[in-house]
């Protein structure tokens, strides 16, 4: 029961995703979002004495620092996480750690990316890799000579694996981008808003790399989000219902899937478990599950992993439910990454934005009726960090 | 004309080696795949390691592989993923199971890339690169 009850998130501020932010920085980004998250709870500026953020292109090293100079907070506590697309989900435990440590008493976690119209393939020219930096790690001698560079082959492999193993139709797993345009067509900040698409827009859209379908990539965009994270205390002094955090786990083994202990088991099921250990709760509870989607397989084999089905069961499950917001098992009402667009790392955050706001009750026309738990899972690289946590309207 | 240089976009990124990785791709160059063996566990390793994955230990002992395996999972990419493929059409990225049991990330050559499937026997062959090394690829056992 370690994370019950210890902290809450009061506070929320995120931009509105868009495909170009001219005239943005990163900073900037991350700067304006952080402000709104700490007007959202109520606090003022000086309230603020705890910051988590993460690694920012450009800002090699001292990146806590350079935030808290940029905004002007006065930080006791001081933090960068870097756990890709988990970094959000991982933040937040951390802020509750650090309160309820003693080191201060509320943390603003946040997120953001800049992004600017790049010609096809710019990243590919530099080095291996496409950093700008040489990169010693056996990725730039294992990986990148065959081309197993970025994110779509490697969640391609790891749905050719399952569907050899395990099978689901190329139906089941179009349903998930589909249901998911559904909800964002409820959330006028999602970048797709108002352009709802059918499983054979899905299927019909280009393979980009077997079997994965364009419709069912994640959009990269630039964007912001932030989070106010504070101890119970001030918690039941603000104006805002708290969403308490009620459990968290974490898992982190490989980073290139080659490596990893399993393609089919996934780290997942040791972060889940953890997370609805400490908050004492089974999936069966569960109102809302906020995961992580950057594909749609992520989407199946996260709600397999985190004990919402049996391995195996993945695609028969999504047959079998209505995941839109007023479905029977909502999954990621705010239209998910797939739907909300991905702004870099405020696109895992969304995921936990979203649980936040439906569990406040401030969802707007997409409010899940009665929610009182909802899951959250924050997933980094090729399926390779792992964040999970649980989010309740009761302490 | 000037031959292609590493800098050149077009030229397929070549691994460059650090002190733990010299044997792999010196062998590399004489046609054969080394695996690291753990004196204390028995574990079969892949890539070179500082120690044993599977029990810490730091004993291990370069082993010739046998170069074969099968493919535990592919895809095709219909896009390249590096401007180094921007022209070669669509190529078949792999994860090839060792009969040691690593895994090992490959290209799958000599085949075409609709007929690759899960389950297939492949054996490494050698791409001979610059800077003295050669790039281990597998195709369809002959």
């Amino acid at each position: 029961m370690a994370m019950r009850g210890r902290g809450a998130v009061v506070g929320v501020g995120e931009l509105k995703p868009t495909r170009e932010t001219p005239g943005e920085t990163t900073l900037s980004l991350m700067a304006k979002a952080g402000l709104a998250a700490i007007d959202d709870a109520g606090l003022s500026f000086s309230d603020i004495d705890g910051m988590v953020c993460h690694p920012i292109g450009g800002v090699s090293m001292l990146t806590p620092s350079t935030v808290s100079e940029l905004m002007g907070l006065k930080l006791n506590f001081a933090e960068v996480v870097d756990l890709g697309g988990a970094t959000g989900a991982g933040m937040i435990w951390r802020a509750v750690a650090a309160i309820e440590a003693g080191m201060c008493q509320a943390v603003v976690c946040i997120t953001g990316s800049s992004r600017r119209p790049r010609t096809p393939r710019a990243g590919g020219a530099k080095t291996a890799g496409g950093w700008s930096m040489p990169d010693r790690s056996a990725f730039s001698e294992f990986e990148v000579p065959y081309g197993n560079v970025g994110a779509n082959v490697g969640y391609a492999m790891i749905a050719n694996r399952y569907l050899h193993e395990y099978g689901a139709t190329p139906e089941q797993l179009a349903k998930v981008a589909v249901h998911q345009r559904d909800n964002a067509n409820q959330n006028p900040d999602a970048i797709f808003y108002g352009q709802p698409i059918t499983v054979d827009d899905v299927l019909s859209s280009p393979m980009i790399a077997d079997p994965l379908h364009m419709l069912e990539i994640v959009m990269p965009a630039g964007g912001a989000a932030a989070l106010v994270v504070v101890g119970p205390e001030l918690a039941q002094k603000l104006p805002n219902r708290p969403a308490w955090l009620l459990g968290a786990g974490e898992q982190v083994t490989h980073k290139t899937i080659t490596y990893a202990p399993s393609l089919t088991d996934t780290a997942i099921q040791a972060s889940a478990r953890r997370a609805f250990d400490q908050a004492g709760v089974n999936p069966a509870q569960i109102g809302l599950a906020s995961v992580y989607d950057c594909y749609t397989i992520t989407v199946l084999l996260t709600l397999e992993d985190s004990g919402f089905t049996p391995k195996g069961t993945g695609g028969r499950f999504i047959e079998e439910h209505d995941m839109r917001w007023n479905g029977d098992f909502p999954v990621n009402t705010h239209g998910g990454q797939l739907s909300f667009g991905q702004p870099g790392i405020a696109g895992g955050m969304s995921h936990v934005t979203e649980a936040v706001r439906q569990i406040q009750g401030r969802a707007g026309a997409r409010q899940v009726p009665d929610l009182e738990l909802a899951f959250v899972n924050g997933n980094g690289g090729i399926l390779s960090e792992q964040v999970s946590l649980i989010f309740g309207t009761e302490r | 004309m000037a031959a292609k240089t590493t800098s050149d976009p077009t030229v397929r990124p070549a691994p460059h080696p650090t002190d733990l990785t010299a044997a792999f791709w010196a062998a590399t160059t004489e046609g054969r795949f080394l695996i690291q063996r753990c004196t204390r566990c028995n574990a079969a390793i892949f890539y070179p390691r500082v120690n044993c994955t599977e029990c810490g230990s730091t004993e291990l002992v370069d082993e010739d592989a046998s170069g074969r395996g099968t493919v535990y999972t592919f895809t095709v990419a219909r896009r390249p993923t590096h401007r180094a493929w921007a022209e070669t059409g669509p190529y078949v990225i792999a994860i090839v199971e060792l009969a040691e049991g690593p895994h090992v990330t490959t290209n799958i050559v000599e085949c075409d890339p609709d007929d690759v499937r899960i389950g297939m026997p492949v054996e490494v062959c050698f791409a001979p690169e610059a800077d003295g090394v050669a790039l281990p690829l597998f195709r369809p056992t002959g």
